[in-house]
């Protein structure tokens, strides 16, 4: 991995390299790594990276926040950085404070809504929530009678049916009966769900880029370690030829998660090129989750496949993170559905606006 | 550890905008003037003289190169804007495109300067056509195999041997080819092989086409008989062809023709199902398109590492090897999703035409320039596999 010029990022992997070695994790059967490296993270302002000074936060750029959380993708990171540190967003969208201590946001999936009644109060069943058991607060996009709303919302107000993802991380159910939030303001013009969605995913898309640079990485160094009929693995060419395809894969993700954060973060409005960006990135990096993850497992042979090694770390957690803020059969509908509407001959001058 | 495959996202400058405005009204301008049908792919039209000498006109061949060579010192971006608008029209660019990627930057470098003052410009001017002279019988992407002998003589060498599937040869006005002039050693088999410039249409040269599955004729073989070239045209190092060739395969390989070749079934494929799509075409046509759009983010960005003066030669190659790879399966996703297109679509006649033709062009597509095999290999180089 090349050195980094960003501060941000920097101080983080200095701080997944002490307290978040993979190898270190995935043999602490009681997670006890989990409260130092919680506690590191927020001592550093990371999880309020996205929030202004002026409301709690550290007042990172959005294109810093993105290089971070490609950074947590390739250590496989399994706290809610990510989750805190968008509901930390989204609520400052909304001039609202952010409280100490993980966050999540709600909804996860864009079909899901929630609705902001009358009475002020918040309801909606929703699923898929990232460690929604973990976060202490929720920040909430809800629908109301006057258009987008943002919420601080109490986490133990709210009815949490825990689930595991297939990462083995949690993705829980949350349901919200008429629960009273914190803090209840409008949201700008600009935001609505679909936006906060595409920013969580491409916030996933830049977590699965990481782990597939890191996925390469183990498998070429295991390739170059993994002596089989009397050579070296990685001087077979079915073997080179997969690692090739592997890092392909890696590349591709990697280019179209930095190109939509490069993109939203030089943004002045949400509009098709900008869509165009966010949905690609997340529908080609989960493509890559999944052929990528199947050539790291091919060359790791069955040790890949047990829990003592940390590859499933990696390509179970990539494999997971297609699932949220949309998957890619979602996005890969509602960006056909656009470039139809677009019309045939708006379609090469999308692609070459980028 | 691995190489770092770092994929910037480069943003073409506002002035690229500019350009890529003057090459649509430029392209549109010919296809009204019916120089070109972009919707018959079928075309034999593609040698179209008059159009090279007008895009010459307008500056845009050899745009990176010096002023005094009949270049406009343009940058490697611009030089992006012109090849990919050109390639999604379907415009006839065989005449100087070759020329323009590769045999120019060649010459430039390797030349001696008589040669580079009466060859460049021409190039420019869109008046000469050139070929690539590497493959020969039985050796293909395996270049040490050449075989095709430079034998030294008063003044020049005599060329002995045959080429093949040398696109344009039948039209070229010279080829730029690597021929052997020793044997490799125990120590270098790499060595051996010198690049040269031979003028075509001369005595000792003999083009014999070779027909394709597409119908089209752009293969040919060519035959060398004691054919002379004077000294002043070899280019390079006399036995290092080698490393001179290998530099300049980024060029040649990250390019937007390596992805674009086959995208006009995609427009016709989102004409056919309107602006009303069923899922299963809106799925499948998202996928598509964030597909393509990643490798063009990718292919820009080796474009912007260029324009550095760096040279990425891995990441071309992973460009090419996904762009390839994805122009060949292109046709034949469009025909999946096309099944279902009403027969009342305005344009399902020339989308099956065209699907047709896409069809049969996709196998040489991950042939061409290089195999997929071969690219692995580099590939797998530079992750310090080999």
């Amino acid at each position: 991995m090349a050195e980094s010029d960003n501060i941000v990022v920097e101080t983080a992997e200095k701080i997944f390299a002490d307290l978040a070695d993979p190898q270190t994790i995935n043999n602490d059967r009681k997670e006890a790594w989990k409260v130092p490296l919680w506690q590191a993270l927020s001592e550093a302002g990371l999880p309020l990276a996205w929030v202004p000074d002026d409301l709690g936060g550290s007042g990172a750029s959005l294109a810093d926040g993105f290089a971070l959380l490609n950074a947590a993708g390739r250590f496989a990171i399994a706290v809610p950085l990510a989750e805190t540190m968008l509901a930390g967003w989204l609520l400052a969208q909304a001039k609202i404070g952010s409280p100490e201590g993980e966050m999540t946001v709600l909804p996860a999936n864009p079909k899901d809504r929630i609705t902001l009644n009358p009475d002020g109060s918040l309801s909606g069943r929703v699923r898929g929530v990232p460690f929604a058991k973990a976060a202490k607060h929720f920040a909430v996009l809800a629908h109301g009678a006057g258009g987008v709303s943002i919420a601080l919302v109490d986490a133990g107000k709210t009815k949490i049916e825990a689930g595991l993802n297939v990462g083995y991380d949690d993705s829980d159910v949350v349901t919200l009966d008429k629960v009273a939030p914190i803090t209840v303001k409008p949201a700008p013009k600009h935001l609505d769900q679909t936006t906060m969605m595409l920013i969580g995913g491409v916030a996933r898309s830049l977590q699965i880029a990481g782990a597939l640079e890191s996925m390469l990485n183990i498998s070429v160094r295991y390739s170059n370690e993994r002596v089989a009929f009397e050579k070296k693995i990685s001087k077979f060419q079915a073997v080179q030829h997969n690692l090739a395809k592997l890092a392909g894969e890696s590349a591709a993700a990697l280019a179209a998660a930095t190109s939509a954060a490069d993109a939203i973060a030089n943004a002045t409005a949400f509009n098709d090129e900008v869509y165009l960006e966010a949905a690609s990135a997340k529908i080609r990096c989960a493509e890559a989750a999944e052929k990528g993850g199947a050539i790291a497992h091919q060359v790791h042979g069955a040790i890949g496949f047990t829990l003592e090694h940390i590859l499933h770390r990696y390509s179970l957690r990539a494999l997971a993170w297609r699932d949220d803020f949309g998957s890619e059969s979602y996005w890969a509908v509602e960006l056909g559905k656009l470039v139809a509407n677009r019309g045939a001959d708006e379609l090469w001058p999308l692609v070459a606006s980028r | 550890m691995t190489a770092a495959l770092r994929f910037d996202p480069i943003r073409l400058p506002p002035k690229c905008e500019e350009l890529r405005k003057e090459v649509r009204a430029f392209l549109a301008e010919e296809m009204a003037r019916g120089t070109f049908n972009p919707f018959k792919p079928n075309r034999e039209d593609t040698d179209v003289p008059e159009f090279s000498r007008r895009v010459g006109e307008r500056g845009w061949i050899g745009i990176t190169w010096p002023k005094k060579y009949g270049g406009h010192e343009r940058s490697f971006l611009e030089r992006y804007v012109v090849t990919e608008e050109m390639r999604v029209a379907n415009a006839p660019t065989r005449r100087f495109f070759v020329a323009d990627r590769q045999s120019g930057p060649i010459l430039l470098k390797y030349a001696p300067e008589h040669i580079k003052m009466d060859i460049l410009p021409r190039i420019c001017r869109g008046e000469l056509c050139f070929a690539i002279g590497m493959s020969e019988p039985n050796s293909g992407s395996d270049l040490f195999a050449a075989k095709t002998r430079a034998t030294k003589t008063d003044g020049g060498y005599l060329i002995n041997g045959t080429k093949i599937w040398t696109s344009s040869a039948h039209i070229a006005d010279y080829m730029i080819a690597i021929f052997r002039t020793s044997q490799p050693t125990k120590e270098n088999r790499r060595h051996g092989l010198t690049q040269f410039l031979v003028k075509m249409k001369q005595p000792g040269i003999k083009v014999n086409p070779i027909g394709q599955i597409t119908g089209q004729h752009e293969f040919n073989e060519v035959v060398f008989t004691d054919h002379f070239i004077p000294d002043d045209h070899v280019l390079g190092e006399v036995d290092g062809a080698w490393k001179q060739a290998t530099s300049e395969l980024a060029y040649e390989r990250s390019g937007p023709e390596r992805f674009l070749e086959t995208y006009y079934v995609l427009t016709e494929l989102v004409r056919a199902v309107g602006n009303d799509p069923d899922t299963r075409s809106a799925e499948g046509i998202g996928r598509l398109v964030a597909q393509l759009h990643t490798m063009r983010r990718m292919s820009v960005s080796v474009a912007g590492m260029l324009q550095a003066g760096k040279e990425p030669v891995v990441e071309a190659s992973i460009v090419k090897d996904i762009g390839t790879v994805w122009e060949q399966q292109l046709p034949h996703r469009v025909r999946d999703l096309a099944a279902f297109v009403e027969e009342t679509a305005g344009n399902r006649e020339t989308l099956e035409r065209q699907l047709d033709f896409a069809i049969k062009t996709a196998p040489k597509l991950t042939i061409q320039g290089g195999t997929t095999e071969v690219l692995r290999g580099i590939i797998a180089r530079g992750l310090g596999l080999r």
